[in-house]
């Protein structure tokens, strides 16, 4: 079998998680104005420097443009026809996962991400996270006798507003781009951590992000904390259902690491990514930045993107801090007619700092894939340094892969590398495997998930076998 | 599946001296050009074949073409392999059969582990033979024993297929495989090139031990050197897509001393007759 050939098959694999779960919901009625900004924070009963936030938000919004320079194409969004809440509708205080809707807990039970007591995965606590509220936090207790908060930030608004306030919107300001204006409008829920000083956070973290409506967009924000000496690893993951139509999904993720904190923040997003004929599936606009405020901390993006119709994403590192580390690590994949504009910023503002990135795009069937990222080197980063290495793998004629690297340097000490390489499945390869009885389908994932090992060993070691078997999954029929 | 169940390569047991390879007027093209123009070879089992001739003679071409690769097309004759045509199946269902290729150019593959390749590979074939399948830590203990055979530090199971390994290395790796899949029928496709004297000894002693009663083994290769190590039983001179002589082990020593142009006639002198 031939190379193009083994991809032709490479693309039929239904997608697993595109059940919808038949619950009552509370929604409110499609349409953005101000008046539904402020529903949204009665309904949340929030204090009301959030009501001014979000409405500062929203004016800076009405004022921005819909950006356009990614290599993108998609019919432009209406933003008037989009449900900005929606609900399980249950008891308002969940005291313990009893008072859960069962139909709630099984549905995260079929996405893999069982909830209850007896089930609930080892060593991860879990907030989950369906349409626009949080259903449930796992291991709160335990981690509570660490000094860990991690909650929905509802609660976060609720029991900690004083951290809040003082740190949302402090690394990706309001305005910071249209659809991070959007998201600080209208934004519902999403997760909480605060890792005091001196605590190295004893179990993964990881918040499930489902979306279930048709029409409802879904605008988390998550904000992590790390005080002096703190350490925690996070992970998200997202599924949504299959629909005709697209879903907007516009997130706003902030992480704030002090001196010597670290964050390792990793993301699988598998997210309803459309049809063969590229019909429905999520637009994922999606805002993550991470700021190394003090001395020697350090951020690290990893994110295996495999879902979305559209992803436009770039979880950047500020290294404010001297001798700070930004790391990114990405694998994108994307297949039939995905577009992805993905990549990352690292902007060196403190001396001695340092980043990496490591970029592994696979592009199948007609999709396109670009990275795309930027590395600032500021008058002060003297000695700064970063390496980075994009590489692309075309799999097919019909796919493309773009690269755009943007490097700016006002620091005569700073170092900067670049490589970048584009390959394809090489028949020579697949042949191999294939001589050794390996089915073709088999060894083009067996060849992908080589190709991503690089940023695949940077996942917790409990999903990075998850990630390879996603892969599989993803080009599962794309060789025929 | 229950071991009743037939499948089309169920192996049934191998007498010494049955055919497992029949290859018939075998006429192969690569794009518009016409590389192998008849080829006819018997293989039987307990039987060691060796495949000479310059560069460009069709030698790897034939040997490809039995593994399945895509690149060339099939134009005229047949291969049958044990009495099945063999060109109706795909590469992985032949080496699942125990069709074996041990590759002149081993291809590394960054990024996957030797180790899972190798288990991977060695469970295809297991699966199709009705054995069970080994799970990790068994097939470690498997491989380390077979690694023996050509003397091959276990730290290659833990790099990259073939990614970053000598030449010498990357020729053991392909007789180890060639040990853990246990075909019936081998093809070495110049598995001797590249070697030094020990690395050849050691891969010739690795190749000697496979080649059993049961099984065949079609060495290709354009020295003495090697079939000093292995003694075959026939000889094989090919020469613009042809089989042009065939005899016993002496005929590779009188190529050795007299070239090839000896075999074709280019020399002047008069050709050897069959």
């Amino acid at each position: 079998m031939s190379s193009a050939a083994a991809v032709e098959a490479l693309n039929k694999t239904p997608y697993r998680y595109g059940f919808v779960t038949d619950i009552e919901t509370e929604k409110i009625s499609k349409g953005l104005d101000e008046s539904v900004v402020r529903l949204i924070s009665s309904k949340k009963q929030e204090p009301d420097f959030l009501l001014q936030f979000r409405l500062k938000a929203y004016a800076r919004w009405q004022a921005m443009e819909e950006p356009n320079w990614a290599a993108l194409k998609y019919p432009s969004i209406d933003y008037q026809n989009i449900v900005y809440y929606s609900a399980p509708r249950q008891k308002q205080q969940k005291a313990s996962l009893e008072e859960v809707d069962p139909a709630l807990l099984e549905t995260f039970d079929k996405l893999g991400i069982p909830l209850s007591e007896q089930k609930r995965l080892s060593n991860v606590a879990v907030d989950a996270v369906f349409d626009s509220v949080s259903i449930a936090t796992t291991y709160k207790q335990k981690l509570a006798e660490h000094g860990v908060v991690f909650c929905s930030m509802g609660e976060a608004i609720k029991n900690y507003p004083e951290l809040v306030e003082r740190y949302l919107g402090s690394v990706v300001p309001i305005g910071d781009n249209f659809f991070a204006a959007l998201n600080s409008a209208v934004f519902s829920d999403g997760s909480f951590v605060y890792i005091p000083k001196g605590v190295q956070c004893p179990m993964e973290l990881s918040t499930y992000f489902r979306i279930n409506s048709d029409d409802a967009g879904q605008f988390e924000r998550t904000l992590i904390i790390a005080e002096e000496g703190a350490s925690v690893s996070y992970l998200e993951g997202c599924t949504a259902p299959m629909f005709d139509t697209n879903q907007l999904h516009a997130a706003v993720v902030e992480l704030v690491a002090l001196d010597d904190a670290s964050i390792k923040y990793s993301t699988v997003q598998n997210w309803y990514a459309g049809d063969e004929n590229g019909k429905g599936g999520i637009y994922n606009f999606v805002t993550k930045r991470g700021l190394c405020k003090g001395q020697r901390s350090r951020i690290s993006w990893t994110q295996v993107e495999t879902g979305s119709a559209i992803t436009w994403k770039y979880p950047s590192c500020v290294l404010r801090g001297q001798d700070s580390v930004g790391e990114f690590y990405s694998v994108a994949l994307t297949n039939h007619h995905q577009q992805a504009d993905t990549g990352t910023k690292m902007v060196h503002i403190g001396p001695g700092s340092r980043s990496t990135i490591i970029s592994k795009g696979i592009s199948s069937g007609n999709s396109v894939n670009t990275y795309r990222g930027l590395v600032n080197m500021g008058p002060e980063a003297r000695g700064a340094r970063n390496f980075s290495q994009c590489d692309s793998m075309l799999i097919g004629d019909q796919a493309a892969a773009n690269t755009h690297p943007y490097i700016q340097s006002r620091q005569p000490e700073a170092t900067i590398e670049h490589e970048a390489s584009t390959c394809n499945i090489s028949e020579d390869q697949l042949f191999y495997l294939q001589s050794r009885g390996i089915e073709p389908e088999a060894a083009v994932s067996m060849l992908v998930s080589g190709f991503c090992r690089d940023v695949f060993n940077q996942l917790p070691m409990e999903f990075a076998a998850e990630a390879d078997k996603l892969l599989a999954l993803k080009l599962e029929g794309s060789v025929g | 599946m229950t071991s009743t169940e037939t499948t089309p390569f169920c192996e049934a047991p191998i007498q010494t001296g049955d055919v497992l390879l029949s290859i018939e007027n075998l006429h192969v093209c690569v794009e518009e050009n016409e590389i192998l123009r008849g080829v006819s070879l018997e293989i039987r089992a307990g039987e060691i074949h060796a495949l000479m001739g310059r560069n460009g003679s069709g030698k790897s071409t034939l040997s490809k073409v039995i593994a399945g690769h895509p690149a060339y097309t099939v134009t005229g004759g047949s291969i049958h392999y044990r009495g099945q045509d063999l060109l109706a199946l795909s590469p992985e269902d032949r080496a699942r059969s125990g069709v074996f290729l041990g590759f002149q150019y081993p291809v590394e593959i960054p990024g996957v582990s030797n180790l899972e390749f190798l288990r991977v590979s060695c469970n295809a074939r297991r699966q199709h033979r009705g054995q069970e399948e080994l799970d990790t830590f068994t097939f470690e203990d498997h491989v380390r024993e077979t690694m023996a055979i050509v003397q091959m530090d276990p730290v290659f199971l833990e790099r990259s297929v073939n990614e970053g390994f000598s030449g010498g290395e990357k020729k053991r790796n392909e007789v180890l495989q060639m040990a853990l899949l246990e075909p019936l029928v081998a093809i070495l496709d110049e598995t001797d090139s590249g070697l030094d004297i020990d690395a050849l000894r050691i891969v010739a002693n690795g190749v000697r031990q496979l080649a059993l009663p049961t099984t065949a083994t079609l060495l290709i290769t354009h020295y003495q050197r090697l079939l000093e190590a292995i003694t075959p039983d026939f000889v094989h001179v090919m020469a613009e897509g042809r089989i042009l002589r065939t005899g016993g082990k002496d005929l590779a020593m009188a190529l050795e001393q007299r070239g090839y142009d000896w075999i074709d006639g280019t020399d002047g002198s008069e050709a050897p007759q069959p």
